[in-house]
């Protein structure tokens, strides 16, 4: 690694450094546009006690949901959960802690910890168990809520194509989550379809500047779908 | 006999105009897209990340990076454009999106609106539905009148917790269309072969009954 140049090799070099009780931002909307390896790989590490900060919990037996098996995650702070059996009967246990935030709200907490802004006021969630100990304030007449943003010692993001210097473009609705968490995380771990050479993508179309991206890794990816809904040729 | 569901989207794409973007929330909702008057154009926004929602797929032409915000594969209409959830919610918490559709449990006489959970049931989550009620300005909200046990869901006050609070001024039943303000429910429409006095009987917060009250055609 020289210069600008994010690549690593392995996943073990991507996803060195964590570590148990960590904090890790994940993109992804279900299971559209996952990090499908790096979440493999934290498998593998066996890392115990994570807060995991994503839209979705994935579903059994693939995406974050892999991380229940083993019970690696403590704490998972999402808009909407429940779409596996495992997350259920942990949190019925206790074994598991969730703290619900409104999507958007999510959106921007990772948003806003990643452009240095500590905290916002929202509208959303006010007057509802949502605001439940946040500051309210008034602004031209309407009730907002005090939100803090939330960074991650790790941020894993899955990307379409990348350039070395982590310059990344999304695809489709792939993109999702991905560009918000890619800029919260104190290291940020991408991985893509296909890694490029710089100069490659026009610099007008690139979704994620490369610096966002300290590690950069080219992977294969399953793409599961979770909902096939077709139409007749 | 009520409105089908059909016909509750049928009545709510009247609500259209040319050049809306919409969001339409999960189930009654989503018919809503099937309905909209010949002629007219309609961009249909999903909060994970999509404006200008197509027809779901053929089977050659399904794209796991393609889906909206209920997870099904779909396409993209002509004009879309794709984008972040952060961009999805500026446009929704920012108050661009000009009409959203969404179902609920129960909505009371101050535009409050319960449509997430349900204690003692497993909660699985708001999704977007906190910053849709927070930041549209024209919402509908389609649901039953009454539940299965005949209890009215249009409350003096919400009993479960809620969604957003004074948000909500339109509200279409299977029975009737109103209009929340002033504390109150105002009965603007009702359901072919459904008399006043049914829907007065199934509406638990304060009801002003207009003189005419006229029955809606399909």
């Amino acid at each position: 690694m020289a210069g600008f140049d994010k690549v690593v090799n392995t996943y073990e070099e991507a996803m060195a450094g964590l570590e148990d009780g960590m904090t890790v931002i994940a993109g992804g909307f279900g299971i559209c546009g996952i990090p499908e390896n790096l979440i493999t790989q934290m498998k593998k590490m066996g890392t115990k006690d994570l807060t995991i900060v994503s839209n979705n919990c994935g579903i059994d037996g693939f995406g974050l949901g892999i991380l229940l098996e083993d019970r690696q995650i403590k704490k998972m702070i999402s808009s909407y959960v429940g779409e596996n059996k495992l997350f259920e009967e942990q949190l019925l246990a206790g074994d598991l802690e969730v703290e619900l935030t409104p999507q958007g709200t999510l959106a921007e907490k990772m948003r806003a910890a990643g452009a240095g802004i500590p905290a916002f006021y929202t509208a959303t969630g006010y007057g509802t168990d949502v605001a439940e100990g946040k500051d309210v304030r008034e602004f031209d007449g309407r009730k907002y809520i005090l939100e803090e943003s939330i960074q991650g010692d790790f941020a894993i993001v899955k990307a379409w194509k990348a350039d070395r210097y982590g310059n990344a473009i999304y695809r489709h609705t792939a993109q999702n989550f991905n560009p918000m968490a890619a800029t919260a995380g104190k290291i940020t771990v991408m991985e893509v379809e296909e890694i490029i050479e710089p100069g490659e993508l026009d610099p007008t179309q690139i979704h994620t500047p490369g610096i966002y991206v300290d590690r950069l890794i080219q992977g294969t990816f399953e793409k599961r779908i979770e909902i096939r809904t077709v139409r007749e040729g | 006999m009520g409105l089908s569901r059909d016909q509750m989207a049928i009545r709510v794409a009247r609500e259209l105009q040319d050049g809306y973007y919409v969001n339409l929330g999960i189930g009654i909702p989503t018919l809503v897209a099937n309905h909209v008057p010949e002629g007219m154009e309609v961009m249909l926004q999903s909060e994970n990340g999509l404006l200008g929602m197509g027809p779901f797929p053929t089977e050659d032409a399904v794209d796991a990076d393609l889906i909206n915000a209920g997870k099904q594969t779909v396409t993209t209409a002509t004009g879309a454009s794709i984008f972040s959830s952060a961009e999805s919610f500026a446009m929704i918490r920012g108050g661009h999106v000009d009409l959203t559709v969404l179902g609920a449990f129960e909505v009371d006489a101050q535009g409050n609106i319960a449509s997430w959970m349900i204690p003692g049931k497993l909660i699985k989550g708001m999704g977007g539905a906190m910053d849709l009620v927070a930041g549209a300005d024209n919402i509908i909200v389609t649901m039953t009148h009454a539940d299965k046990y005949g209890n009215s869901k249009l409350l003096p006050e919400c009993s479960l917790p809620l969604t957003g609070a004074g948000c909500i001024k339109q509200v279409l039943t299977d029975l009737a269309y109103l209009e929340i303000r002033d504390g109150k429910f105002h009965l603007v429409e009702r359901a072919p072969g459904i008399s006043v006095e049914e829907i007065v009987e199934k509406t638990a917060g304060e009801l002003v009954v207009p003189d005419n009250v006229p029955e809606m055609q399909f």
